[in-house]
């Protein structure tokens, strides 16, 4: 399947390769490089190209591109979940996953591709198998492996490959045992020119941190359960106990891991927190426009928002921006035209704005399009579906496990079109 | 990458910690003397004793070899390396030797023997890894040494050295296609395993090795259906596209009859734009009412693949879900496939790359079933954001789903788009908006003038799109645009993009009869910058220059002829030959050919309206989710998908007829024989007794859900939700078990509290501690499963004491043949479980207590040193705790001292198991003997209870196994309960054996004591003569056995036990037959 894998920096090197089957020269990689000068943007590198005698199929994570080089028939999201799972992998190891910390750890890297394809089939690719195969490095190992001359390599075998699940290893013990689950949302929206919205979803995630001793089975129930519309599983999860009592029942992996995403069900109507004041426009043939923005809280359940940025990609004609906060501070970067106001907290008393003169490249047409804002925000002990965690009961084990539940909103693709 | 600019990388990047260059060799001149120098000092390194010198040479070799550069002269001095004691030094040189043996051949075979010996090695984890390497060693010589090792590794064990095997194969494959055959022969035999880390890696093999032998998979198909939840999402992804395929050969087409009513809809779609919305609305009626009245029945095998594939759109992974999606897409009948929408549309939130390949399907099943995305519409609109590629994607699922109800939605969020800045897209929604107003008839004046509008457009990319985007639409209704024509002819003077005056020019040339003044004007200003356009432009102008000819000679002669002029001296030969082409049809010439007489024909004939149309049409030929679906062209190894049969081939090649039992005890032969090897590896092959059972059981379910499938079927479906639950539970808490075990072997003695706590905390009884409970109970009796059969014959553990007794008195004393008093106390355990009794007349008839077996020794008079012990299940409800099963324990003391001191030392229980004591026996005096009972709960299993019986002087180790008729006591039900129970537990739950009543047991008497000697089971009343049936509990979890025995003449009967304890079940099933026969 996956022949071979390329990893290739953003200016165009190639610092890893490596293969699963007879070697394939690095020159495959040139059909890649022609396609990314085709595409002014990295983002729109296509994510299959087909070459004269192999198919190379990229995802670009962390400004690396991860290319797999692929013979035959293949479906192609199976190589780019694949990917990406490498790309989670290293980041889970290494804490990031850039090309300072690939080089640092080429070799654990390389220990790490092998035992996760064989003949380009994937073989064990959980986390907590691939723990128990290779050692992550820490400060601590690495100054006692240089001394004693020991390894990352795990001595014991793997159990982990052999058990019915998979996720988990055995043996885990911790003194302190705690069960933590953040339940984030994200809203998406697209808000129109007069305020209105055109389109908003509510997608969450839970996210759990466990760390219990042994085999705990754990299972989580919601006060309303009902509002979860499309859910999407860890593989621990108990399909048909959910489906039937609406309960999320499961053995956990030891560690951090996604548990659930669902998305609230499109019936309910999403409560957007925040407004946009805009003005923005361009006065034909003078090179100055007038720019302004607020924003101001709304239907906020009376908690504070905070975390606000707000992102404009400026049109092409744009010079410079002569602004100036009320609150936070703003960057405009006269390469990339965008516009960056981080304002912080909103007080109601006094609504943030930003406020100035654009001046224009003289003598160019002025802009067709006034650009769409990106706001970021974030509210904190709300999940904004109203979803709230009932109770967490743990079986098997006889400890009391120590448990904490957090609710984060956030924005997630909000725009506001204006 | 050329030689030069690597080396200079190389220097420039040492500095990092983890660089792997060695040395800052000064002396260092050039790349040759350089790599020479770094690699003498790494043979240095690895020759010497010192692992970690070794290590750290290897670890540099890998660093190179990760950055491509050549390692490969180290070959000797690595592969040395090969049988090294470290295990990381030994992980590196696989490493480098998988990389380099194909270079280097002849010192390859160095290592093999080494590789030999891993494939023997006790331990299964060092079997799979040796062969995993032998087998990536790519030196054709080898290959008879591999096919050995597969074959054999095939055979093993251990599940993970078998599914190392399946993914050698493909290895060995790419290296020699000759072994084919061979290779066939061991898919064939790994297909047949029933264990979900083998399935995955199978299906990969059948895959690459023999995609044609779809004959293979019949045996296997609802194996794998069943499994399939259960496997690693990888393989999921490969076994749901093999089945699609396999599907399809198999099946008949759950929309054949539909198909044409579709076309109809179809039809009248594209045709008469007006009553188009009615058409997709009467489709989608149609297909709901037609299941009712068609005579198409799914196979119950096609529906089983349906069922079971359902709960993975909600898997995390985006491979699998659009698995399921193409599953769905290509199998289901039309009015299930709208499950998909709602989890593709959730991948819409994942990584780009994700976004861009399920864009790309939704977009092909969009045009197909429009109707299932259109809930979701406001989910494909775009945001400024956007990767460019993902937006035009979207751009063409949105105008897919356009129909003559949200088009004014759509075409708002146009107006929105065609601001934007990224040019690319804007042209692509002017597309867009031309093919809404071509498809949809409403709206076509609307778009055509808000494309008109855009011809004012600052921007000449936008003006030029919507210049061909308007003359594909003007193409429909010349007639009524001539204003929209002149404008366009205006248009010449500013616009350069050469597709938009290209467009214009045959425009004006195609209608110039309704713009006769204005078409020679512009035909004169092209020939006077003729020479200055492209040559697409050239074209179009001669093309014009042609028409007008045609149509109004006298102003244009000149003009055409000084056209032609220029043509005849062009650069392009495409030009030239056009010009003179043209000038021999339109200009009558001295021989009057016959061809310019019909000039006008060829040039002014009526041409059809272009139809603007998805890019993505007609592309749902290939497989979605596949690479060549992606591509548009098939991809080297693609397997087609093949169209539905006419006539469906023979379902019963699918029938698993190999009895269960036979199989099982296979199963449970080859087990003893590795438990020698190992001792740490129960956890294995969890699932697969669950799996074991499933093939038939699955068939009777799915038989009854096909008679019902008109009317949907609900109920099969909660059936076998139940069953998965199960299957799920005992997967869940499968390693639990095993880590118990381990951990009970570390302490080798757990005391008898803990065990009693353990059972008190399960007691507490939510689900998931009894679900665990139960897991235990099947695993552990997996490994114990031929025991029962022969736990009769046992002899006791020869371990010896003397014991006496000395509290006849909590007791009824000797319960060898129980009697009246058993009748009370049983009719009471089932008054406690709370029901109630039908018919109280009835009872003591139907109610045969009999105690089940006889005595059993525990501790023989010899082993003993003169203290005998017997013991018997006496059925009575144990006073202290309902679970328990109480036993009656008899001594008797044959020695000529007293035994003094009788009491239960501690006991080594199997998780969950625990006893309860009996009150210690001071004395027991010689000659003489005593009873006593203890209670123990089995946790609904048949292991043995091993514990310790001590006197004051000595130990004796026993073990008491429960038959399984004696872990459930008897319950009263009426024949409507029963038959209302009995309808509960179906499917998975049911076990079904026949067998031949001999002679002596065809009277109701004898059937019904020898049922109730086996088993501890009250008889329910029962209307007909030749059924006999029987009901009890399980003692620990409560669970129903239902047991019915239905007699048929000349000694033919059939057995069925019901019970959601499976392995409970089975093991009945067996043991009462056993009875039955003898």
């Amino acid at each position: 399947m996956i022949h071979s894998l390329f990893l290739i920096n953003c200016s165009g090197d190639i610092f890893l390769e490596k293969h699963w089957k007879s070697v394939v020269s690095q020159s495959v990689c040139d059909y890649f490089f022609e396609a990314q000068e085709k595409a002014a943007d990295v983002e729109n590198v296509p994510p299959v190209i087909s070459t004269p005698h192999h198919y190379l199929i990229s995802i670009y994570r962390d400004k690396l591109f991860f290319v797999s080089v692929i013979q035959t028939e293949v479906p192609p999201l199976f190589v780019i979940e694949f990917l990406h799972r490498v790309a989670d992998t290293f980041q889970d190891y290494f804490g990031e996953c850039s090309e300072a910390a690939i080089k640092d750890n080429v070799v654990i890297v390389y220990e790490l591709l092998e035992e996760m394809l064989d003949n380009g089939f994937p073989l064990a690719t959980e986390s907590n198998i691939l723990k128990e195969l290779i050692k992550p490095p820490t400060i601590l190992r690495s100054v006692v492996n240089s001394i004693t001359g020991s390894s990352n390599v795990g001595d014991t075998l793997p159990t982990g490959q052999l058990s019915n699940i998979p996720w988990r290893r055995a043996g885990v013990k911790y003194t302190n045992n705690e069960a933590y689950f953040d339940v984030i949302e994200e809203i998406d929206a697209i808000i129109d020119k007069s305020g209105s919205t055109v389109f908003a979803e509510i997608q969450g995630v839970i996210d759990a941190c466990i760390k219990l001793s042994g085999m705990p089975d754990l299972s989580l129930s919601f006060m309303n359960p009902r509002l979860l519309d499309d859910v999407s599983f860890h593989p621990c999860i108990r399909f048909k106990r959910w489906e039937s009592e609406r309960v999320l029942s499961f053995i956990p992996p030891d560690g951090n891991f996604r548990l659930i995403s669902y998305r609230v069900s499109s019936q309910n109507l999403v409560a957007i927190p925040v407004y946009v004041k805009h003005s923005i426009s361009f006065k034909e043939n003078s090179s100055c426009g007038r720019f302004d923005i607020t924003i101001g809280p709304k239907q906020n359940m009376g908690k504070t928002i905070e975390g606000i940025t707000v992102t404009v990609h400026m049109p092409k004609v744009v010079l410079n921006m002569n602004l100036t906060p009320t609150q936070g501070s703003y960057t405009f970067d006269p390469v990339t035209k965008v516009l960056t106001w981080d304002v912080g907290k909103i007080t109601p008393q006094k609504l943030p704005s930003l406020k100035g003169l654009v001046n224009l490249q003289s003598g160019a047409p002025k802009p067709e399009e006034n650009p769409s804002l990106n706001i970021q925000f974030k509210i904190q002990q709300l999940a904004i579906s109203g979803l709230k965690v009932n109770r967490l009961d743990m079986y098997g084990e006889k400890y009391k496990p120590f448990k904490g539940v957090k609710y984060v909103t956030k924005a997630g693709k909000f725009q506001v079109r204006t | 990458m050329s030689a030069a600019p690597a080396y200079s990388e190389d220097k420039g990047g040492s500095a990092g910690p983890g660089e792997p260059e060695y040395g800052h060799d000064p002396a260092s001149g050039g790349i040759f003397s350089s790599d020479y120098k770094r690699h003498d000092d790494l043979k240095e390194m690895l020759d010497t004793n010192k692992d970690s010198l070794k290590l750290e040479a290897m670890k540099r070799i890998v660093a190179m070899i990760a950055r491509g550069k050549n390692a490969s002269d180290l070959f000797p001095a690595v592969v040395k390396n090969v049988a090294c004691k470290n295990i990381e030094v030994k992980k590196l040189v696989y490493v480098y030797l998988v990389r380099y043996a194909e270079e280097q051949q002849d010192l390859a075979l160095l290592s093999i023997s080494t590789f030999q010996r891993g494939l023997k090695d006790p331990n299964q984890l060092i079997r799979a890894s040796a062969l995993r390497v032998l087998s990536s060693i790519r030196v054709p010589i080898i290959v008879p040494i591999m096919m050995l090792a597969i074959k054999e590794a095939a055979s093993d064990m251990s599940p993970y050295v078998r599914k190392t095997a399946a993914h050698a194969i493909p290895k060995l494959y790419s290296l020699d296609s000759d072994q084919k055959d061979q290779l066939i022969e061991v898919i064939e035999k790994l297909l047949a395993d029933k264990t979900t880390l083998v399935a995955g890696s199978v299906v990969m093999a059948f895959e690459e090795v023999c995609p044609e032998r779809i004959d293979l998979i019949h045996k296997n198909y609802r194996k794998l259906c069943n499994l399939l939840i259960d496997v690693e999402e990888w393989g999921q992804v490969v076994i749901i596209s093999m089945l699609t395929r396999y599907a399809r050969t198999q099946f008949l087409s759950p929309t054949q009859n539909e198909s044409l009513l579709e076309e109809n809809a179809e039809k009248a779609f594209y045709g008469s734009e007006e009553d188009e919305a009615k058409g997709a609305g009467s489709e989608d009626a149609a297909a709901s009412a037609l299941p009712a009245r068609k005579p198409y029945v799914m196979d119950p095998d096609h529906r089983l693949l349906l069922r079971n594939t359902k709960p993975l759109l909600q898997s995390r992974s985006a491979a699998v879900v659009m698995a399921v999606a193409q599953l769905y897409f290509h199998l289901a009948p039309k009015a299930e496939v709208g499950v998909i929408a709602k989890a593709l549309v959730r991948l819409l939130r994942s990584h780009s790359e994700v976004q861009y390949v399920v864009l790309q399907n939704v977009a092909t099943m969009s045009i197909k079933r429009r109707g299932m995305f259109e809930p979701y519409l406001k989910s494909f609109y775009i945001r400024s954001t956007d990767p460019t590629q993902i937006k035009i994607l979207k751009l063409e699922v949105l105008t897919n789903l356009a129909n003559e109800t949200n088009i004014p939605t759509v075409l708002r969020e146009f107006q929105t788009y065609i601001r934007s800045m990224d040019k690319d897209f804007v042209a692509a929604t002017i597309q867009a908006i031309g093919r809404c107003a071509t498809n949809i008839g409403r709206v076509r004046d609307t778009c055509l003038n808000g494309l008109v509008q855009l011809l004012s457009n600052r921007d000449e990319l936008v003006v030029a799109e919507s210049v061909v985007v308007i003359k594909k639409l003007l193409q429909m209704q010349p007639a009524q645009h001539g204003e929209i024509i002149k404008h366009l002819a205006k248009l010449t003077d500013n616009i350069q993009v050469p597709m938009a005056r290209a467009s214009i020019l045959w425009l004006i040339g195609e209608y110039c009869e309704h713009v006769p003044r204005i078409a020679p004007d512009v035909l004169r200003k092209m020939a006077k910058s003729f020479t200055a356009e492209e040559d697409i432009v050239k074209l179009q102008v001669i093309n014009l220059a042609a028409k007008l000819y045609l149509t109004n000679s006298k102003q244009t002669k000149l003009l055409t002829q000084y056209v032609l002029s220029l043509a005849k001296y062009d650069q392009n030969y495409d030009i030239r030959d056009r010009a003179r082409f043209t000038r021999q049809l339109i200009v009558p010439s001295e021989q009057g050919g016959a061809l310019s007489r019909h000039a006008k024909k060829l040039f002014l004939a009526p041409k059809p309206a272009p139809v603007l149309e998805s890019s993505f049409k007609d592309r749902d030929h290939f497989q979605l989710g596949s690479l060549s679906h992606l591509l548009n062209a098939k991809a080297t190894g693609y397997q087609e998908l093949p169209d539905w049969p006419e006539e469906a081939p023979d379902p019963s090649v699918r029938n698993v007829e190999v009895p269960e039992w036979t199989k099982c005890s296979n199963r449970e032969k080859r087990k003893e024989k590795e438990k020698p090897f190992y001792s740490d590896s129960e956890g294995e092959s969890g699932p697969t007794e669950s799996a074991d059972s499933e093939p038939e059981s699955e068939s009777e379910s799915d038989s009854k859900s096909s008679s019902e499938s008109g009317s949907g079927d609900s109920s099969s479906e909660s059936e076998n939700e139940d069953q998965d639950e199960d299957e799920e539970k005992v997967r869940g808490s499968e390693s639990e078990q095993s880590e118990e075990d381990v951990e009970k072997r570390k302490t080798k003695k757990k005391k008898v509290p803990e065990g009693k706590g353990e059972a008190s905390s399960s007691d507490e009884g939510s689900d998931s501690s009894s679900s665990s409970s139960e897991s235990e109970m099947t695993s552990e009796s997996e490994e114990e499963q031929l025991e029962p059969a022969s736990w009769r014959r046992k002899t006791p553990p020869s371990l010896c004491l003397i014991i006496v007794l000395s509290t006849p008195t909590v007791t009824p004393p000797s319960v060898q043949p129980v009697s009246p008093p058993a009748i009370v106390s049983t009719s009471l355990a089932a008054d406690l479980e709370g029901l109630t009794l039908t018919d109280s007349t009835l009872v003591p008839s139907l109610l045969s207590p009999v105690s089940g077996v006889g005595r059993q020794e525990l501790l023989h008079r010899v082993a003993g040193e003169g203290l005998a012990v017997d013991y018997t299940f006496s059925r009575q409800p144990f006073s202290g705790d309902p679970h328990m099963v109480s036993v009656h324990i008899h001594f008797s003391n044959s020695s000529d001292t007293p035994i003094k001191g009788l009491h239960l030392g501690t006991s080594k229980l199997p998780a969950g198991i625990s006893i309860q004591e009996f009150p210690e026996i001071e004395s027991l005096e010689p000659g003489e003997s005593a009873t006593a009972v203890m209670g123990i709960n089995f946790c609904d299993s048949t292991q043995a209870a091993n514990f310790q019986l001590c006197t004051q002087t000595r130990q004796f180790y026993v073990s008491i196994q429960p038959p399984v008729g004696e872990l459930m006591a008897p319950v009263f039900m009426s024949e409507n309960e029963f038959k209302k129970e009995q309808g509960k537990l179906m499917g998975m739950n049911e076990i079904t054996e026949k067998l031949m009543l001999p002679d002596t047991c065809r009277s109701d008497h004898i059937v019904v004591q020898k049922v109730t000697t086996t088993a501890n089971l009250g008889r329910v009343p029962c209307g007909t003569s030749d059924e006999y049936r029987f009901a009890g509990r399980t003692l620990t979890s409560g669970s129903l056995v239902l047991l019915t025995l239905d007699a048929r003449p000349a000694g033919a009967a059939q057995l069925t036990v019901n019970s959601e304890k499976m392995v409970i079940g089975t093991m009945l099933v067996k043991d009462v037959i056993q009875a039955l026969i003898q």
